[in-house]
């Protein structure tokens, strides 16, 4: 773990069964996340993704690379272009810095309208596998 | 101008909810618990291991889950917040979407924990205009604890507004008809495409034109297309967008059988997976009460 490495990219599917299953599992039940027809009063096309979701998305990617016993410490991400259902984000990383068994990594995931999220995670792994 | 004024008035009292209360001994719904754990993962498609068995912890990215109020809302809702919120909506700022979520955790969350959180609203934002409409970016941040020990904090901001008016959909241009094209859009008018072609040589030809290329002969009669055709040759409209048109979509040249090319619209497949050499098929696509074009499929072979 160096910084600069870079994490496979992940591709996620955005389906309408993902935004919905991620919105209720996350106990969101605005209309936005669910209802098309509440959607597109609102002004936007159809239904998009809960920042939960994004939030939960972009943890598991970080996680998924490192392994089940690194242990996230914080996420911060900012939304920009929706996740609409049929569109496909792919997210990327890159690790930033590093501080012990600490990581700093930038993620960023992308969809057909551009940039969905920008985020900085930081996580910890334990001694033995921070220092290969 | 006066709306802005009544906009800066609200700004300034907007402005003085910073600081205040938003939720206040605020208590999770449910305690921390392997259901709603495994529902999200199941979701989101996570498969870590640390999320499962007796050791489970709950993902630390649940950390809000844990304190929504889920169809019924909450009690502990602090009445600043609250007020805040009536004021937005009163000024037409009803719609909301999040912006922004910066977590923070300091210990891992297992079932059984009961979690309670307190609330600060933090900032609110001037007046900003914005894709969506035009509203304010209203921050919290929650501190999140399990028997009265923090074990997260949680800063979230959402943009409240108005949603901007849907203009009416414009309709796709006109096509010129002249002279020297009418008899072509009378054919799509009768969902035939008609090629030129010149009685002197023979040569077809597309688009329509008073004489021959080949020969420069004036006289002409037409061949009506098989509509079978391939991709020749596309671009990807992504930007400018045109009122009528939702990009991006594929503009290709149409290579037809006949062998002139045409310029048309892909359809019915995503924009990505237009690709030169792509076998199409001819269809007339109506777009509006007045206007059917001919436009081109993807088809197997």
């Amino acid at each position: 773990m160096r910084a600069g490495d870079r994490l496979p990219p992940l591709e996620i599917p955005v389906t309408r069964t993902l935004i919905v299953a991620g919105a209720i599992a996350s106990r969101d039940y605005q209309d936005v996340h669910h209802d098309p027809e509440l959607a597109r009063q609102k002004g936007t096309p159809d239904i998009f993704m809960n920042i939960l979701t994004t939030n939960g998305l972009v943890g598991r990617y970080v996680t998924d690379h490192f392994g089940p016993t690194a242990v996230l410490r914080k996420v911060s991400i900012r939304l920009g272009a929706p996740n609409h259902p049929g569109d496909t984000m792919v997210l990327t990383g890159s690790v930033e810095a590093t501080d012990g068994g600490t990581a700093v990594v930038r993620v960023t995931g992308t969809n057909g309208l551009g940039t969905h999220v920008t985020g900085t995670v930081t996580v910890t792994l334990p001694a033995e596998e921070a220092t290969p | 101008m006066s709306g802005d004024q009544a906009y800066d008035e609200l700004g300034a009292r907007l402005k003085e909810f910073e600081g205040r209360p938003a939720a206040v001994a605020g208590v999770g719904k449910d305690p921390v618990n392997t259901a709603m754990i495994r529902h999200w993962c199941e979701a989101l498609g996570d498969t870590n291991p640390a999320y499962t068995g007796p050791d489970a912890v709950a993902p630390p990215t649940m950390l809000q889950a844990w304190t929504m109020g889920g169809l019924t809302g909450h009690r502990g809702r602090a009445g600043a917040y609250d007020e805040l919120l009536g004021l937005l909506d009163a000024s037409g700022c009803t719609s909301v979407v999040a912006t922004d979520c910066e977590q923070e955790y300091l210990r891992p969350l297992r079932p059984g924990d009961e979690v309670t959180f307190h609330t600060v609203i933090e900032e609110v934002s001037a007046r900003k205009a914005t894709r969506l409409g035009t509203g304010y970016f209203v921050t919290t941040r929650m501190e999140v604890r399990v028997d009265g020990e923090p074990v997260g904090t949680h800063r979230f901001r959402v943009l409240k507004y108005a949603p901007a008016p849907r203009a009416p959909r414009t309709p796709r241009p006109r096509p010129v008809v002249n002279r020297d094209n009418a008899g072509f859009w009378r054919g799509v008018a009768e969902h035939r495409l008609l090629i030129q072609r010149c009685t002197a040589c023979g040569t077809l030809r597309h688009p329509w034109l008073p004489g021959c290329n080949s020969c420069g002969g004036p006289d002409w009669d037409t061949v009506e297309a098989s509509g079978e055709g391939t991709v020749h040759s596309y671009v990807v409209m992504h930007h400018p967008p045109f009122p009528a048109f939702d990009p991006p979509y594929a503009v290709a040249l149409i290579e037809l059988a006949e062998g002139v090319r045409m310029v048309s619209n892909v359809v019915g497949v995503p924009y990505d997976k237009v690709r030169i050499g792509l076998p199409v098929r001819l269809v007339f696509r109506r777009y509006d009460e007045e206007l059917t074009l001919p436009v081109f499929e993807a088809v197997n072979r």
